[in-house]
């Protein structure tokens, strides 16, 4: 008999399956309990697996009665953990600070429609973060993407339904390579679990068999899941997406479902074709090119925009640029960046999106800048969140984008050839997130509340109108000053995370 | 008798309608949205001029740049993936990779692991059974977002309610084009057949451990059986058997069987423990462990989604 902890893996996807088929049944209210619970109920549960990997190491639990190469796996460890933790409490948060939103845009009878894609879809990350078979995450990647457009078109007008089939095609784009990728990469090694890939993948190297088919493999699944979490020139679906989906569905599209897909490129990196072989195919460095132009014209994209929710879509590409150039330096270093940066631009950017919303509301839901001049006074915790978020994008100290900035600087110095383009593309974009991010912080700090005094649809929101919207701000500026604060811990596991990987 | 071959004689001479009664024609509607093709492409070009007006010039000479990128780079994948192809391991070598100790144990001992005499139902059902539990609820997901997209709530049009783009009422008068009220053939065809279908369906998924089968395939002919008949009868009849209600609660006891039953197989395999599943006598029809309730229920929920597919295209509700 094992440890009851090491079946909290399994029981956190069941519980997830089983709260998004019986929320069929029931209406709104129930739905959303049973969302929040099972949230709640999988961030502990993952927490405690964190604590107890920690403590025990990482280990393989086999789903069914037949051992490795027959059956299905799944494997936990301090960095799955850790993930799955941080997931529920992005996906908490996102919730709840898009329930007023929720309630408003989505049909009365569609909501409880909108708990069950919400909960397939944490199942799938949930699932994504844990396995350790290559065809269990092509299943989750496809139940992610449906629920994913699912997601965005929940809202019906015009915008999101183009946004929504833009998603689809692109989408399926990737999640076509990353099929053909496991198919051949069966092809070559007879085996679709992790680990036993690996091993035939070794002695594939090893002999100089079947190079070239190999090659295109791992290009084909890095291409894959870079069009599916919208490396830069595959972003195109982004800003629509973002931009126009209600706004919890915003929070969890750039927080969490491009970051579920990062997660199992570096699971696929380490665990499946193993790093070295990696770096030594020298396909990061397209990558390293891709992510440098991703920050740059990410950036260039977010300073033309004059509409905020698109604004924070456009950074997105920018950040995601920063998570794959840290994969890109093909060291340990860079990974350890880059899987912080998860973290951080997770937090950052979901509060970004979240308390955008508070100040496009009280500013007559215009999210143009004209609009919103002063909108900080009228809805106070709305502008404290974004102006948070925005110190921590641009790399304040304190903030958890400053520890990110500095790994990726020091990750840099490692890598003799990539260090100067890192540095200075590095320098330019703080230079441009502080340029867009600081002139709407500025803009929404102006002091002109007499300007809109009677004018229809611009009020003043207090704290008290919105209790739950105004916690989950105040929840947001903790989890960012913590990562910010205590990112040595954090750091540590993550390192000891990567190292039980390889 | 003798009335009868009257009116057949009558009928032989076109004088008659022998089914005068019972045919219903229906009146051909000249569809006043449709449009010439001069008109079309005079549409297209006035698309065109808006769009890439001096305004957008840089539009313009950018189509044609992706065009020819497009292109290219069809190319260039083209060559790249024949080029993977070929260097790929020969179909059916038996030296490939992908004949190794996975594949043989699959053969050679599926049959005594799990009971089943169809290898693949023991593969999908049992050895690989958290993939197809994802599987399943890949369709109920498709169903779902389905519905958010075409199932229509609104009953009426509130004025103040500016949102509504159709209304149910709407729905179903514009369904009543396909509509085959008095359609004796097909009804009599359907009356003959759907049983017929329904059976083999039936046998298809209780099979699944047996003989090539199993819940996906036999839950897709149930399914269309269920539309043949909506379609011969109409939403009028169907509605009777087949009510958003009975489909809601069939799928979810099937996908929460499912879960449930997967997880207690699982949690019994990881832990070693003992799962008092019997297998049963191989070849006989209650055998295989839970291979046979899970193809039930597999069946159970593709039948439903593909009948609620089709009522979602048709009036966007059941």
């Amino acid at each position: 008999m094992r440890n009851i902890i090491e079946n909290f893996p399994l029981f956190s996807i069941i519980l997830c399956l089983l709260a998004s088929s019986g929320s069929l049944l029931l209406k709104e209210k129930a739905a959303k309990i049973v969302n929040t619970a099972l949230i709640i109920l999988v961030g502990l549960m993952s927490a405690i697996l964190m604590g107890y990997c920690y403590l025990n190491g990482s280990f393989v639990y086999v789903m069914g009665h037949v051992p490795a190469p027959w059956g299905n796996e799944v494997r936990g460890g301090v960095l799955e953990g850790g993930m799955a933790l941080f997931f529920s409490i992005i996906m908490y948060l996102s919730m709840s600070g898009g329930r007023k939103k929720l309630l408003e845009e989505v049909e009365e009878t569609k909501q409880n429609l909108y708990y069950i894609l919400d909960n397939l879809l944490f199942c799938s990350l949930i699932a994504l973060v844990y396995t350790n078979d290559l065809f269990t995450a092509y299943v989750f990647i496809e139940i992610n993407t449906i629920s994913a457009c699912g997601l965005i078109m929940i809202r019906q007008n015009g915008r999101t339904i183009e946004a929504a089939v833009r998603y689809m095609i692109m989408s399926l784009l990737g999640s076509g390579l990353f099929l053909t990728g496991v198919i051949m990469l069966y092809d070559i090694t007879g085996h679709l679990l992790m680990s036993n890939i690996k091993e035939s993948v070794q002695t594939l190297i090893s002999t100089g068999q079947y190079s070239e088919p190999l090659m295109v493999t791992v290009a084909f699944m890095i291409i894959g899941l870079s069009i599916k979490s919208a490396l830069f020139p595959f972003h195109s679906w982004l800003p629509d997406a973002y931009g126009y989906s209600t706004i919890s569905s915003a929070a969890i599209l750039s927080s969490l479902v491009s970051k579920g897909y990062i997660f199992i490129l570096i699971k696929i990196i380490y665990r499946v074709i193993g790093f070295e072989a990696v770096v030594q195919s020298k396909l990061l460095n397209v990558v390293f090119v891709f992510a440098l132009c991703g920050i740059i014209f990410g950036s260039i994209s977010a300073m033309r925009e004059n509409d905020i929710r698109r604004m924070i879509a456009y950074s997105s590409v920018a950040q995601i640029g920063y998570i794959y150039l840290g994969i890109s330096f093909g060291t340990k270093a860079g990974m350890i960046a880059a899987v912080f940066h998860i973290l951080s631009h997770a937090a950052t950017k979901s509060m970004l999106f979240i308390s955008a919303i508070g100040l496009t509301d009280t500013s007559n839901t215009s999210r143009h800048f004209g609009d919103l001049t002063g909108s900080a006074y009228r809805n106070r915790i709305a502008g404290l969140g974004f102006a948070t978020g925005s110190l921590s994008m641009v790399g304040i100290p304190l903030f958890s984008g400053f520890i990110s900035k500095l790994l990726f600087m020091e990750a840099s110095l490692q890598n003799q050839y990539k260090m100067l383009p890192a540095l200075i593309v590095l320098g330019i974009s703080t230079i441009l997130n502080a340029i867009y991010f600081m002139k709407t912080v500025v803009r929404i700090y102006s002091p002109e509340r007499d300007l809109y005094k009677g004018r229809e649809g611009f009020h003043v929101i207090r704290f008290k109108e919105e209790k739950e919207y105004g916690i989950t701000i105040i929840l947001f500026i903790i989890l960012n000053v913590v990562l910010g604060l205590c990112s040595g811990p954090i750091l540590n596991m993550i390192q000891i995370g990567i190292e039980s990987f390889s | 008798m003798k009335n009868k071959l009257a009116s057949l004689i009558k009928w032989i001479k076109e004088t008659k309608e022998f089914y005068n009664s019972d045919i219903y024609m229906r009146e051909i509607h000249e569809n006043p949205a449709s449009v010439t093709r001069e008109e079309h492409l005079e549409n297209v070009e006035k698309v065109r001029n808006i769009v890439y007006s001096d305004k957008n010039k840089q539009e313009k000479t950018m189509e044609a740049v992706y065009r020819v990128f497009a292109v290219l780079f069809m190319i260039f994948f083209s060559v790249i993936l024949v080029l993977t192809v070929s260097n790929l391991p020969a179909t059916g070598a038996d030296n490939n990779p992908a004949n190794n100790e996975v594949a043989e144990r699959y053969i050679e001992k599926g049959l005594e692991e799990t009971g089943a005499t169809n290898v693949v139902a023991g593969m999908i059902l049992d050895y690989r059974a958290f993939d197809t539990l994802g599987e399943s609820h890949v369709l109920f997901v498709a169903a779902i977002a389905v519905t958010v997209l075409l199932r229509l709530d609104k009953k009426e049009r509130d004025p103040k309610d500016t949102k509504i783009r159709e209304t149910i009422s709407e729905a179903e008068e514009a369904d009543r084009i396909f509509n085959t009220r008095h359609d004796t053939i097909l009804q009599k065809v359907a009356l003959l057949l759907v049983p017929v279908i329904l059976m083999f369906g039936i046998y298809v998924v209780l099979n699944g451990h047996l003989s090539p089968g199993g819940g996906f395939s036999g839950g897709a002919i149930i399914g269309s059986a269920f539309i043949l008949y909506l379609n011969a009868y109409g939403f009028g009849k169907a509605s009777n058997v087949f009510t958003e209600k009975i489909y809601k609660r069939a799928s979810v006891a099937a996908l929460m069987f499912y879960a449930i039953a997967k997880c207690y197989a699982f949690f019994c395999g990881a832990n070693h423990l003992d799962s008092h599943i019997p297998k049963g006598i191989p070849g006989h029809i209650l055998s295989a462990g839970l291979i046979l309730p899970l193809d039930i229920a597999v069946g159970v929920v593709v039948a439903w989604t593909m009948y609620a597919f089709v009522a979602m295209f048709r009036k966007g509700g059941f």
